[in-house]
């Protein structure tokens, strides 16, 4: 029963916090480039939603993929064949080597030496989600890296206000 | 190479069988037992006295607070639910997990390397180390049965 009234605070806060942003929120904005690779897909969405590769730089991504044996805690090997074809996909299509707006919007706050792993500790993205704890807290979110909890066409890049 | 051998004639002999009955499901039938086949010869070699798999054992297992692994996954129900029949929700990443039941999802258990891959994963999250042969036989009995 307190679902609906939870989510129409979100969306109010949502909505508040991009009315407070002073450009006004175009549609391209809020769209990044889609993973297109199916094996990138397959893989990399079997636990968690398969991230856009533009929100991390492709040394991030070339850490990530070093580090699958310890994927936040979790062992994510996959063969040296996969990993290698995921890299280069990743890597290829980074957010500093293939810019939407979106992904630039990120890129701006990774400094010239840093190799973020969390694409939820992103200035840009904190600024978008600044929300009350219960909001978090609903059953379906679980965490802040579920896009799909409330961006229900995050997997077609689109980050929309829902 | 035999085992090997024998085990895909075994299965192409299932997946006849299978198709006269239920044609819709037939190569899931097969590619789910040559699985299990694969799980027994490997059980029996670490324990001679083998004496096949047991769905009760696997829903023991399926339900045990284990507490041995990820702190978010102290047993498999932490993410697949209490019914196995029901969607589950992944409980680190809040990805929905599709029924881990056959009945309700009849390509489960049919494609060895994510069944060794879930394995591996889940084992270690759950219950801190790996599942031996005899477990993951009894867990997927448990599964078809469900």
């Amino acid at each position: 029963m307190m679902t609906p009234m939870i989510r129409a605070t979100a969306a109010s806060l949502l909505l508040a916090g991009s009315m407070a942003v002073a450009a006004p929120a175009l549609a391209e904005d809020d769209w990044i480039p889609p993973v297109t690779d199916a094996l990138t897909q397959t893989e990399c969405g079997d636990c968690h939603m398969a991230f856009q590769p533009g929100f991390l730089p492709a040394r991030s991504w070339d850490a990530m993929m070093d580090g699958l044996a310890d994927h936040f805690g979790d062992d994510a090997t996959l063969s040296p064949a996969d990993t290698a074809h995921i890299r280069a996909y990743l890597t290829a299509n980074a957010g500093d080597v293939r810019g939407s707006e979106l992904a630039r919007d990120y890129m701006r706050w990774v400094r010239p030496d840093g190799v973020p792993l969390r694409i939820t500790e992103n200035p840009a993205f904190l600024r978008e989600h600044d929300f009350r704890p219960e909001v978090w807290d609903r059953p379906e979110v679980v965490t802040p890296s579920n896009c799909l909890a409330c961006h229900r066409d995050a997997e077609r890049g689109s980050y929309e206000d829902d | 190479m035999t085992p090997a051998r024998s085990l895909t004639l075994a299965a192409l002999l299932a997946t006849g069988l299978a198709a006269s009955i239920a044609p819709a499901h037939a190569g899931d039938a097969a590619d789910r037992q040559a699985i299990l086949d694969g799980l027994a010869a490997e059980a029996r070699a670490a324990d001679p006295a083998f004496a096949g798999f047991a769905a009760d054992r696997g829903e023991t297992l399926f339900r045990t607070q284990w507490a041995g692994g990820d702190d978010r996954t102290p047993a498999c129900t932490a993410c697949h639910t209490e019914n196995p029949r029901a969607m589950g929700r992944n409980a680190k990443t809040g990805r929905p997990i599709e029924p881990v039941a056959v009945s309700a999802k009849p390509d489960r258990f049919t494609d060895p390397d994510e069944v060794a891959k879930q394995f591996r994963r889940d084992c270690e999250a759950v219950l801190g180390r790996h599942c031996t042969a005899q477990e993951k036989g009894d867990y997927i009995t448990f599964m078809m049965g469900q």
